[in-house]
């Protein structure tokens, strides 16, 4: 091989592997993303039964109703629309009503959310990030007013939790 | 007292740090030995007045001195000793302090070791050591200082995140950091040659050790850290693809590529441009792990605190090193000696397919990690990007990688023979073969690509091992001659075997765990049973317990297999007065290398408890595969070659060809 032949053979190569990966990633980028939204997003954006997306907002005092077998339903509002949230499995520790909530599933035919994951990611104000800037937004809450009053400087100690759908047998 | 002191330390050591970035260079220019010595002095120093003020705030955290603010939102009197150590680094500015302790650490060995360096190079290695060093005690004098004082001091302290209150975080943050940290040893070196504009095998073997380093802590932090999220936070996995673990993940990553790039630098003095580039790109991924990780664009429970002042400061660090390191290595890299170029067929080859698709993998995390800030901060839309998105784009670039990592060792310098190599690995071949053979006849009707990850880590395991025995000439040789091999082998060899077959073993845990695992959701009473897999676990009861700084609700679980009493399972929920908290301790029992997993719900007012049991087939040989990892790279380090250091670069006039060390 000359020279020249080597020198195009890798500069082929690289660019192989790169074009190979441009194409996995934009092939994952149009399949595999959730996107995000609060109740009244969902209702304007009328997304359809089955398509995945994350739910978030608040948990609607006094909406949690646990059924057999670790089912369990609850509302989520942001304040202008609610959307009703069917689970099944074991919530996490900082789920609590009037707290903020993300979960991740899609619509079922009859407009309920049915969940295989509900996260409480938030910090110490019992707030997720994602719902804190949408309500923010939509001027529904404002920092320092939801859970406990915002500590001077160490705002945020985040603690992630998370529930997983688990396959009951 | 001992805060005002650990806090002038801390501007003595910035001090020091700024005379380090500027003396040695002006040494340099002038070619004054006597100037560019003060950097190793310098550094010494700089790493004593560190560490005087690391001890310092040690000290605070153990004798709880609530009158430092630090102390008093981070720790409590009844925490027991461990954690009030370990919780030093269990927030934002103790964590900073630790970042720059190690980094001082590293200028320290470069400065006490590198005396086989030639003079301007070490004086311009530690001259970028201390300009990093100076952008972080700066950073953390003005907006993060641990030493602030409380008036009136508070009487108890409040107490650290539960979650954080782990021996995990004892191991997982030095070991992470070492890791980060150490590929500013890397970085500065490859400034230093753009700097000075000469680069040669030489160099590569003076980065070699200190990336290696660097990338067995890295290792070990990692696995550390997928470990303590497994059994910490109750929901039973190791990798959830969360933006703060592809944080670590990407230096890990352009980390191993370097590490293999620099052996075709030492050994045939070429790749010397990419080497250098992927030297500045694997510590400023380092950087914007920190970034991502501090300054509080991410939610996690990384993240301690979300100040916009240290994001933002952060972020002009950020952008002064990589763009400053780019910007050097777009102005100088042309002007450094190009390689050797080498046949597509050779060991050299090997490397740069292990270096393509490493850094393309590398690309892809990147992508998948920043695309959803990028997306939000342009649009304002908010989305998720999860595992289904790097099962499709870092799975199928891993794959050909794990392909060929047992080959690239067989092949040959200069001019492999594809031929023989692919005869050398038939036995392995056949292995993998036989083993997805048997994977489909056990598992019949069960996901369909998993035999043939077995059959891939099977492959890789083999293969290592297949390179190890033919250079022992294990089974063909006597016994004696085996041994005296064994001797002889260099040690870097022995190394990248070891290496390898940790890959293979950490892959199979990875296919077993997630293909074969099993998990149930169910609502037990006192007394109750739930099998899963062959065991049998009954619910005895609950029992209430107090901790030094929590009460504890424990349930009680006997597991049986096939009627006989196997063990016992104590998963708890505990709750933190100070914090009111409550975490979630998973109980964990060891069967081989498989676990059982069980960790717990709410209790219901009648008596009942949810609970979640995994049963997880092999799931332990994935952080072993890791540490067989980091056995390998350790012993690659403890190669005589790397140890007593590399030979004075030849003095030669500028206008012959560069030296081909002899392979």
């Amino acid at each position: 091989m000359t020279r020249r032949q080597r020198r195009l053979t890798m500069i082929g190569g690289a660019l192989a592997v790169l074009a190979i990966a441009a194409g996995l990633v934009l092939n994952a980028l149009s399949s595999s993303i959730v996107f995000f939204s609060t109740p009244q997003m969902a209702a304007e954006k009328h997304i359809a039964p089955g398509k995945r997306f994350r739910l978030g907002g608040m948990v609607e005092q006094g909406s949690l109703v646990r059924g057999d077998n670790l089912a369990v339903s609850f509302k989520v509002s942001d304040g202008n629309a609610t959307l009703p949230v069917a689970y099944k499995g074991i919530l996490p520790d900082l789920f609590r009503e009037g707290q903020g909530v993300v979960a991740e599933g899609a619509l079922d035919p009859a407009g309920v959310f049915v969940a295989d994951t509900v996260l409480a990611k938030h910090d110490e104000n019992y707030m997720p990030k994602e719902v804190a800037d949408a309500l923010k937004k939509q001027g529904r809450w404002q920092e320092g007013e939801a859970g406990k009053p915002v500590a001077s400087q160490d705002a945020a100690k985040p603690v992630v939790t998370q529930a997983k759908q688990g396959v009951l047998q | 007292m001992i805060a005002e002191a650990g806090h002038y330390a801390m501007v003595l050591a910035l001090a020091l740090a700024l005379i380090q970035s500027t003396v040695p260079i002006l040494g340099a220019r002038l070619r004054d030995p006597a100037l560019m010595n003060v950097a190793r002095s310098t550094a010494l120093t700089q790493l004593l007045f560190c560490g005087l003020s690391f001890l310092a705030l040690v000290t605070l955290h153990v004798t709880s001195d609530f009158s430092v603010a630090n102390v008093f939102e981070n720790s409590h009197s009844t925490k027991p000793l461990l954690y009030k150590i370990t919780g030093v680094w269990g927030n934002h500015e103790g964590s900073m302090l630790l970042w720059v302790s190690i980094l001082a650490l590293f200028g320290g060995l470069v400065a006490a070791f590198g005396n086989n360096l030639p003079l301007s190079l070490r004086a311009h290695v530690l001259a970028v050591q201390g300009w990093i060093a100076s952008a972080f005690y700066i950073f953390i004098l003005l907006t993060s200082n641990p030493f602030l004082r409380l008036v009136p001091p508070p009487m108890e302290g409040r107490d650290l995140n539960p979650v954080l209150q782990d021996i995990g975080l004892a191991v997982h943050p030095p070991m992470l950091y070492l890791g980060y940290v150490g590929f500013s040893i890397a970085f500065s070196f490859a400034v230093a040659a753009l700097i000075e504009g000469r680069i040669d095998a030489a160099w590569a073997r003076w980065v070699r050790p200190w990336t290696l380093v660097a990338w067995i802590f890295l290792t070990l932090g990692l696995a550390m850290g997928s470990y303590w999220a497994y059994y910490e936070l109750g929901w039973g996995g190791w990798w959830f693809w969360d933006p703060v673990e592809n944080a670590s993940l990407m230096p890990w990553l352009s980390g191993t590529a370097l590490l293999h790039s620099a052996v075709v630098m030492e050994k045939r003095n070429a790749l010397k441009v990419w080497t250098v580039l992927l030297a500045i790109l694997t510590f400023s991924l380092s950087l914007l792990g920190t970034f991502l990780v501090r300054s509080g664009v991410l939610t996690s429970v990384h993240t301690f605190a979300s100040d916009p002042a240290r994001g933002v400061f952060i972020l002009a660090i950020l952008v002064f090193f990589i763009g400053g390191g780019l910007a050097l290595y777009a102005w100088r890299a042309p002007s450094l000696k190009q390689g050797g170029l080498f046949a597509p067929i050779s060991r050299e080859g090997a490397l740069v397919f292990n270096n393509l698709f490493l850094t393309a993998a590398c690309a892809t995390v990147f992508i998948g990690t920043l695309y959803p800030l990028a997306l939000e901060m342009l649009t304002g839309e908010k989305i998720s990007v999860g595992a289904p998105f790097f099962n499709l784009t870092f799975g199928p670039l891993f794959i050909p990688l794990l392909l060929l990592a047992p080959l690239g060792p067989m092949m040959a310098w200069k001019r492999g023979d594809l031929l023989g190599v692919a005869q050398r690995v038939i036995g392995a071949a056949g292995l993998a073969v036989i083993a997805i053979a048997a994977t489909f006849a056990l598992t019949s009707g069960g996901p369909v690509l998993a035999p043939f990850g077995i059959g891939l880590a099977v492959f890789s395991m083999a293969g290592a091992l297949t390179d190890l025995t033919e250079r022992l000439a294990l089974f063909k040789g006597s016994f004696a001659t085996t041994l005296a091999r064994a001797r002889g082998l260099p040690r870097s060899v022995w190394g990248t075997g070891v290496a390898h077959f940790g890959l293979g073993v950490s892959l199979l845990g990875i296919v077993c765990a997630s293909t074969w695992g099993t998990e149930r959701i169910v609502s037990l009473k006192p007394g109750a049973s739930v099998s899963l897999s062959s065991y049998d676990l009954t619910f005895d009861g609950m029992v209430e317990r107090q901790g030094g700084n929590y009460r504890e609700l424990i349930a009680r679980f006997t597991v049986r297999q096939g009627g006989d009493v196997v063990g016992t399972m104590e998963p708890a929920k505990r709750s933190f007065q100070t914090r009111q908290m409550s975490t979630t301790e998973a109980a964990l029992l060891t069967r081989g290398f498989s676990q059982l997993y069980l960790s717990l719900g709410d209790p219901e007012p009648d008596g009942a408890i949810a609970v979640r049991v995994y049963h997880k087939p092999l799931v332990l040989l994935i952080w072993l595969g890791a540490l067989v990892m980091f056995i390998g790279g350790a012993l690659s380090l403890s190669d005589r070659r790397l140890r007593i250091g590399a030979p004075k670069p030849a003095a030669r006039p500028a206008d012959k060809p560069s030296m081909q060390p002899a392979e």
